[in-house]
């Protein structure tokens, strides 16, 4: 890839969540940039990620610790395995940077966890910020807001 | 039918010396004992004034199941009023947090009240005359709770009017606040931001008392903490490189045992306790450019040693809420249901200290208290676990008998062995106090 067209920019957006809907964490973690952060405020319009409380800030470090423990045979709360499942509507191509091969997305979506018994529902909007490194998009950074991310939830296991 | 109400023997009956039954997990009726009796003859958590730091600004939350509202009235003074209309019952607040102004309305009919409860007006007034109004108790307004304290910031109410003083509910564990608030060069804490809100579908005892068990982390977090440490074990990376911030918080979960048999569990009377008393997960954190320096000129340098020389772990204060000093976090166990409870986890800042000390305060509290956290998410597997398999006929007791040693005195301090489950049976011998003491009944 030269230059990503606007549906270059919406298929991979739509192919990261199958990633996680298959459980195909490894390759999901090579989408991501070493120093890029997956973000998800705990407050509506938040903007300090750092010095309030976040339900997620995960540099590189932390979202293969997530995946790895995933796998664990002593990860009892993954015991049977949680199941996901993503419902995106087409994303909005905010900014497109050709110059500098830096983009920016905007996904609103439904996602759905199962384990057990219980199934969660949750609507929320992904803002992805991508850059073309050679020849490849990937995520430098990934904000995702929950409608309702002060809401009091039981386990969130996976990623969104 | 009912088994346990006026009948405070049958109560005791549920606590024995290394014991405690089931029914203290999972039976409503004990439940609701909890709520009339419990939660209104004790001391409880309500928030911290920076929450409510202008007039008229409000915060509503709940002892136990008591809706109230927090809010700062005219004269700068904090009240806790219940959060009902005195007319039909109508919550009146019912944002989370804001400022209402001189006076709270009711939205139904428009009663209107001080922000100190006083009942202020009601429309068509003259519709009450002759009426007897200047008997009923609505007259009086929004009902305050029994007694206010604010104990440097962090506002404690107790239901009902007549009971203990705060000062001896509390006693010496009010050392833990003390650190806590010490911590800042100021003397100051303030909220930072809103607090993590994860349900829990179990008993909230479940979480007070894992507070201080010692002998769950490198068990129940071997998933997160224990990858953790392989992962940055196996990275690669430059000789002599620094642990990142989140290895410091997360690598101390696998301590082996015999560093939580040194830390050491300080009992106190009434219920309260805390871990360690020598060292905890919190003592080898790196330091924080600049901060020592401020603490010295604040308190002098002998004073600044011994208030960072205290590595608190978890100190509870019974019956609902677990405070953190190094890392100035408070946790509060609300219950909603015997086998439901909302788990709220505060951060606060410490005034005139560097923000990297909130950035690592944030870091912990995310990492560990989130829904969205891997080392809470094995927690609650863990209590619903229990709260499930104590509806189990095969056996009726819980085992709280590590460490006992026989007539155990609850009034005195002591230190012990971190691994003792002393805390567990000083926190059952409270329960016990506090739900019969107003309890009327014969004794069996």
């Amino acid at each position: 890839m030269t230059t990503p067209t606007r549906d270059d920019l919406i298929d991979f957006v739509y192919e990261e969540a199958r990633m996680l809907d298959d459980g195909r964490f490894d390759e999901w973690l090579d989408l991501w940039t070493h120093d890029s952060y997956y973000w998800m405020p705990l407050d509506y319009n938040q903007e300090d990620a750092k010095h309030v409380t976040s339900l997620l800030h995960e540099d590189a470090f932390m979202r293969k610790l997530r995946v790895e423990r995933f796998k664990g045979e002593r990860t009892f709360s993954q015991k049977p395995k949680t199941r996901c499942h993503h419902v995106l509507n087409r994303p909005f191509i905010d900014h497109m940077d050709e110059e500098k091969g830096e983009y920016v997305t905007h996904t609103a979506f439904h996602y759905v966890e199962t384990r057990l018994d219980d199934q969660i529902l949750l609507a929320a909007t992904a803002r992805h910020e991508l850059k073309l490194i050679e020849g490849k998009l990937k995520i430098t950074h990934k904000r995702v807001d929950l409608l309702n991310s002060d809401a009091a939830f039981g386990n969130i296991q996976m990623f969104l | 039918m009912s088994r346990y109400a006026n009948n405070p023997q049958a109560i005791r009956n549920l606590i024995r010396p290394t014991e405690v039954h089931r029914d203290v997990y999972i039976d409503q009726e004990v439940f609701e004992l909890e709520m009339k009796y419990l939660f209104a003859n004790t001391w409880v958590f309500v928030g911290h004034e920076s929450q409510t730091p202008n007039k008229g600004d409000y915060f509503t939350t709940e002892i136990g199941t008591q809706p109230v509202i927090m809010v700062r009235h005219s004269d700068n003074e904090i009240y806790v009023l219940h959060n009902r209309c005195p007319h039909k019952g109508t919550k009146i607040a019912i944002d989370r947090t804001g400022n209402t102004g001189k006076f709270f309305r009711c939205p139904y009919h428009a009663w209107s009240f001080k922000t100190n409860g006083c009942l202020l007006a009601i429309p068509l007034r003259k519709g009450y005359k002759d009426t007897g109004l200047e008997e009923s108790e609505s007259v009086h307004g929004m009902a305050p709770v029994g007694a206010v304290k604010n104990y440097r910031g962090f506002i404690f109410a107790r239901l009902n009017k007549d009971g203990p003083d705060f000062e001896s509910f509390f006693g010496e564990s009010l050392s833990s606040f003390d650190n806590m608030v010490d911590r800042s060069p100021e003397g100051r804490l303030e909220v930072a931001g809103p607090p993590l809100r994860y349900m829990h579908r179990c008993n909230w005892k479940m979480l007070v008392e894992n507070q201080t068990d010692t002998c769950h982390p490198m068990v129940a977090h071997e998933s997160s903490a224990g990858t953790a440490i392989d992962l940055w074990e196996k990275m690669d990376k430059p000789e002599g490189t620094q642990k990142p911030m989140a290895m410091e918080v997360i690598a101390p979960f696998m301590s082996p045992y015999e560093f939580f048999e040194n830390m050491g569990i300080r009992t106190w009377p009434n219920g309260h306790g805390h871990t360690g008393v020598h060292h905890s997960i919190h003592s080898d954190y790196s330091a924080i450019p600049g901060y020592f320096e401020q603490m010295v000129e604040a308190y002098g340098e002998e004073r600044a040693k011994a208030i960072l020389g205290e590595n608190r772990h978890n100190t509870v204060y019974f019956p609902n809420i677990m405070i953190k000093g190094p890392i100035q976090q408070l946790r509060l166990f609300t219950p909603i249901a015997a086998d439901k409870t909302l788990v709220e986890s505060y951060i606060y800042r410490l005034v005139g200290a560097p923000d990297m000390l909130l950035e690592r305060t944030a870091m912990y509290n995310r990492m560990i208290n989130a829904p969205t956290s891997m080392v809470g998410h094995d927690d609650l597997e863990m209590y619903e676990r229990a709260q499930e398999g104590l509806h189990s006929d095969g056996l009726e007791w819980v085992n709280v008998q590590r460490l006992y040693q026989e007539g155990e005195n609850f009034d005195e301090i002591t230190v012990e062995n971190g691994t003792t489950e002393r805390q567990m049976r000083n926190q059952f011998h409270a329960w016990e106090k506090y739900m019969t003491l107003t309890m009327e009944g014969d004794a069996q």
